[in-house]
């Protein structure tokens, strides 16, 4: 294999060799090397698959923006990453990486027959290749195009890196650390502010990295770069962060930095976090981000090989890496003559460099000529030889716009250069204008929507003096901004490589352009030709034309391909570029992990998991768990053996005939207080409360202002100033803030103080015949016997020593009784209970026990039976409506017409024909089984369970007019086409004369 | 992520701190029994839907827990002021101008 590799050049490590492998063959490249420049060191450039046409690609760039490039890479187990950007990834020793979107090999691929078919590829080509016939669509071509979507193949199994998130606060945030962005801080470090200074390299310096025959000060520009890092890194106000990519600007100065921690190490130190998202709030913010070198579009332009000129400049001066010993240099731009230069004088033989422009300084072309490079100006390029590498460029004079005949220059390596483009995606995350500049045909920003500078390239701004004095202003212009006040500071700059350049649509040429394979986006493979055809088509915007051609669209978010699209757009259009317009560019700036946004919220941190203080006992007795809302639930407790449907019929048995336990703890509970606390109770909920006496409790029930259902629960009066509300276990956060709400905004006369007190009270459930004979032995300071203590009933006390707020109230239809006390005490109550409640065979049940228990007698539960549409006349429930009532919310909406419409969806029972169907909740009913598809759907299931009680299933739904409809028969299309009968009940299906709760 | 300005805390936060609450001065009737039902309709159902400066109501639900009001552009996103609850919506063209 030949080596690339050009002694004394570069600034990788040659001392530490190291070893990694691409498509399972073994590379060697240096410390310092990315997988791009080792790859190329050993003349490698066919890197991937075209993700369209599975087109021979090649890198072309040496930074972030790389379109071709990608490759997947492999950590470990559970470490594959694809698509990860192979001029990015540096290697390290083991590392394991492959190319994509081929098969059977790289060199070799099948799917490049779409490459034949081109077109049946062309713009629009989803829209219109396979609209007809229509039962293609599920059988041929959604399978096809999901086997061939997508970039890369995706991880499988669950990622294990740990990823790390902060927050951090500074004066002035400089992004990127070219020159504008190195003087940006210097000037704002020496003038005191706190300075962040990223980069998403390796290393710091941009440019100056590539440039090292530039002088700076008198000294080398590599020195010179050296002493500028030494100087902010004394400053203890300033702190550097390379690998840090700012992906998105956010609203008033917030930015969010992904910082690579462990992604280049080999041995990755035990715990490190393989990323760190950074949620930066800024006072000021300078973007000194460059410029984005733009490709030229001619046919054969992705060839392997074909590449962009600043990137072989950057791979021979960072990396010592000559990406070709034969190159030829097609160009529009003054750079792209100083990347010849530089290989020439690494020893490279340059063949020609091809200028697009007639007239070019005199200074240029004898700097060519004293090297012996032969030029050619005013010409074009119109093809390539080779497949998996370039080995020619056919060029052509362009005279009087007449394009001459063409002749073949033999080359290894053609590197183009189309101009620049200022790199201003993050000043579009803010909504900044974008001003078209027609005299170098560039976007420059304009309106500022927040405190940010913009230096150096990004300002159209060329030469590494300009970039300089420019971030000395940006930084200057941060301090002031500021309050304060920067020195001042020049630079001397030496051997400057400024330039200009001008800019183009695809290369003119003397072939049919129908047949080129010009390529505008080379990661989305579309050409100049689907750009002209979308045009053609009637895509007049900008914003059509790339989503009718996808330019654009990709993962680079065409970095590469905005600007010669919308310059060929606008040519196919007749209309000036910024007629045309220009497409939004949105965070992320490159592709950011799912990880690093997700950061420590995975698993069982994603969300808090609420546990009751009794969680630990149900753990310790094998509770199965469920979650509700945010809580960890007790669902049921299987024996051994038991699956949920035998446990669930024990527990309901135990409880009806003779005593269970349940942790209600999850209950939401409010404490309203206040001389007002009556009234705000009228006013919120539809029952009256006046009438309601001090140690009594009543079924509140809330809604909305549109007089749907919002809430319920049992409410206790504990003093005439004082209510004990409990709400829905869900609802408790919600009904807090819509009480606040009311009386912040609404009733601020009330005087009235809400306090949120879920927490602080346990609360265990005593239901069965059994229940008082347990607890009565452990309460002191009330009387619980049936007389002195009737269903709603409330009384403070003292349980097994405890103080307490006790209700007799029952979820169940059994004597019940519900024991409020401190929750730290909660586990100590319960295991009381327990040990006494062992002689009545006490039964502790779950979630799904308590949810049969209560459907068995008819209690809704509000969000399974309502929906939101649901007002207390169509749940069955009008009797918690004070009827004497002149106000309350949603009183009014209860009149509305299409609340008094008949046919509304109403709750009722269902019983199936066969008692041993149980119904699947949420199952659609449609009267006539028999009418053509699509059914007319009359309503739907809401809860549906066995009862063991009972010996068959139960249902309740909610049906169009179902009052009206008792005894109806209804159908429920089930799967298989089956269909369930049933009959329409009411909803109470157990001990409808409510005996069992009058147990003495 | 926004900064918001808290009027009872007389301090600006994050906006992981707040919860939107809908459109501002839109009372609740004294006695909706009186209204018909297209001014209820409106009450409950008619919002401004602007675009540009918006009378909204925002909870420090993370803090002190007051409802309070803010006018912010749609367009920008960008808040032009806050104000506590019961205060009158104050004049944006003065607000505009001082931006
Ligand atoms: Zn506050």
């Amino acid at each position: 294999m030949t080596d690339f590799r050009v002694k004394g050049r570069g600034r990788v490590n040659t001392d530490k060799p190291i070893k990694f492998t691409f498509d399972d063959q073994t590379f060697q490249g240096f410390e310092g090397d990315t997988v791009a420049s080792a790859l190329l060191a050993n003349g490698v450039h066919l890197m991937g698959r075209s993700f369209k046409y599975h087109r021979p690609r090649g890198v072309v760039t040496a930074s972030s923006e790389e379109p071709n490039a990608l490759i997947g890479t492999t950590r470990g187990k559970g470490r594959f990453e694809p698509n990860t950007r192979a001029t990015i990834q540096e290697i390290y020793p083991g590392l394991k990486t492959e190319s994509q979107n081929k098969w059977p090999s790289l060199k070799f691929d099948l799917g490049a027959i779409n490459d034949r078919l081109y077109m049946l590829f062309s713009a629009g080509f989803y829209y219109k290749t396979f609209m007809w016939p229509r039962s293609f669509w599920d059988s041929v071509y959604e399978p096809i195009i999901r086997k061939a979507a997508g970039l890369g193949k995706a991880p499988t199994e669950v990622d294990p890196d740990i990823y790390a998130s902060r927050y951090m606060h500074c004066d002035v945030l400089v992004v990127g650390s070219g020159p504008s962005g190195i003087a940006a801080a210097l000037t704002a470090g020496r003038a005191g502010s706190k300075v962040v200074l990223v980069d998403e390299n390796s290393e710091m310096g941009g440019t100056i990295l590539s440039e090292p025959s530039v002088s700076i000060d008198g000294q080398s520009a590599w020195d010179w770069l050296e002493g500028a890092m030494a100087e902010l890194d004394r400053m203890p106000n300033v702190r550097r962060m390379t690998r840090t990519t700012a992906m998105g600007y956010y609203h008033q100065n917030m930015i969010g930095l992904v910082q690579k921690l462990t992604d280049h190490m080999g041995d990755v130190p035990d715990g490190a976090p393989r990323e760190r998202m950074w949620r930066v709030r800024a006072k000021e913010v300078v973007l000194a981000q460059g410029a984005i070198e733009r490709p030229m579009v001619f046919d054969g332009n992705d060839t392997p090989g074909v590449m962009m000129a600043g990137a072989a400049q950057t791979f021979l001066n960072r990396f010592g890496v000559l990406v070709g010993k034969k190159p030829v240099v097609l160009t529009s731009h003054d750079s792209a003559w100083y990347s010849a230069f530089d290989m020439a004088d690494a020893g490279a033989s340059v063949v020609a460099i091809v200028d697009t422009r007639n007239e070019l300084p005199k200074a240029l072309q004898n700097a060519a000529k004293a090297r012996g490079i032969k030029t050619y100006l005013g010409y074009t390029a119109t093809g390539t030889k080779g497949r998996l590498r370039v080995s020619a460029l056919r060029v052509n004079p362009v005279r009087n716009g007449k394009v001459g005949a063409g002749h073949m220059l033999f080359c290894d390596a053609v590197l183009v250069c189309g101009g620049w483009t200022p790199s201003l995606h993050l000043f579009s995350h803010t909504k900044g204008s974008l001003d078209w500049d027609a005299d170098a045909k560039v976007y420059l920003p304009g309106h500022k929507t927040e405190d940010v500078h913009i230096a150096g390239a990004g300002r159209g701004l060329w030469g590494i003096a300009a970039a300089l004095d420019d971030g000395t202003k940006a930084g200057m212009d941060a301090v002031k901004s500021l309050g304060g006040k920067a020195g001042s500071a020049t630079y001397e700059v030496a051997e400057d490589r400024t330039g200009t350049g001008i800019t183009q649509k695809e290369l003119p040429t003397d072939r049919n352009p129908g047949k080129a394979k010009a390529f505008v986006d080379f990661q989305n493979d579309v050409t100049a030709k689907d750009i002209r055809l979308a045009v053609r088509e009637g895509m007049k915007s900008i914003e059509h034309v790339k989503r009718y051609t996808t330019n654009g669209m990709a993962t680079d978010q065409g970095k590469l391909s905005n600007m010669n699209g919308l310059t060929i757009a606008s040519d196919a259009l007749g209309k000036e570029a910024p007629k045309v317009g220009l497409t939004t560019f949105r965070p992320p700036y490159t592709p950011t992990t799912f990880g690093a946004f997700a950061g420590y919220h995975k698993g069982t941190h994603f969300e808090v998991t609420r546990c009751t203080p009794i969680d630990s006992w149900a753990e310790e007795n094998g509770a199965e768990f469920e979650p509700v809302a945010l809580w960890r639930r007790a669902w049921y407790f299987p024996k051994a053996g038991e699956d949920m449907h035998k446990a669930v019929a024990r527990e309901c048995k135990a409880t009806r005939e003779s005593l269970g336990i349940f942790d209600a703890s999850t209950l939401g509970k409010i404490e309203v207080s206040g001389p007002d606390a009556t009234e705000f109770m009228n006013r919120m909920y539809t029952n009256p409360w006046t009438k309601l006496g001090v140690g009594r409790a009543r079924y509140g029930l809330l809604l909305g202002e549109d007089g749907f259902i919002r809430d319920d629960g049992v409410i206790g009066r504990m003093r005439h100033d004082l209510f004990h509300v409990t709400t829905t276990t869900g609802g408790a956060a919600r009904v807090l803030n819509m009480m606040e709400d009311y009386i912040q905004t609404e009733w601020p006369d009330l005087k009235v103080w809400l306090t949120s007190t879920t927490e602080e009270w346990a609360t265990i459930a005593l239901n069965g015949p059994n229940a008082r004979k347990v607890l009565e032995p452990f309460v002191e300071g009330a009387d619980i016997s049936a007389e002195a203590f009737p269903h709603m009933s409330v009384r403070e006390c003292t349980v097994a020593g405890f103080p307490s707020r006790l209700f007799r109230i029952s979820f169940t239809g059994e004597l019940g009784f519900e024991i409020n006390v401190p929750a730290r005490h909660g586990r100590a109550l319960w295991e009381k209970l327990w040990e006494v409640g062992k002689k009545y065979d006490i039964c502790p049940y779950g979630t799904e026990t308590m949810h049969v228990l209560r459907a068995e007698k008819g209690f809704i539960i509000v969000g399974q039976d309502t929906d939101g549409t649901v007002t207390p006349l169509d749940a069955g429930i009008g009797w918690a409506i004070g009827k004497m009532k002149s106000d309350f919310v949603g009183k009014r909406s209860l009149d509305r017409p299409d609340i008094v419409a008949p046919n509304r969806k109403q709750l009722v029972g269902l019983l199936t024909e066969d008692p041993k169907t149980v119904l699947v909740e949420g199952a659609q009913i449609v009267d006539n089984p028999n009418q053509p598809k699509p059914m007319k759907m009359i309503g739907h299931v809401t809860s549906s369970y066995w009862s063991e009680s009972l010996g068959r299933s139960i249902a309740m739904a909610v049906v169009e007019g179902g009052f009206d409809r008792m005894d109806d028969t209804l159908h429920i299309p089930a799967e298989n086409g089956a269909i369930v009968k049933a009959k329409v009940t009411g909803t109470v299906f157990y001990d409808p004369a409510g005996d069992r709760l009058k147990v003495e | 992520m926004l900064l918001i300005h808290c009027p009872y805390c007389d301090d600006t936060l994050p906006e992981l701190e707040f919860s939107y609450a809908g459109e501002a001065h839109i009372a609740r009737p004294a006695d909706p029994s009186k209204l018909s039902d297209e001014e209820w309709r409106d009450f409950l159902f008619i919002r401004t839907n602007v675009k540009g400066v918006h009378a909204e109501r925002w909870r420090h639900i993370n803090g002190c827990g007051r409802f309070f009001n803010a006018l912010r552009d749609t367009v920008s996103d960008r808040f032009l002021t806050t104000y506590k609850a019961g205060e009158a919506r104050p004049d944006t063209t003065t607000l505009e101008a001082a931006e």
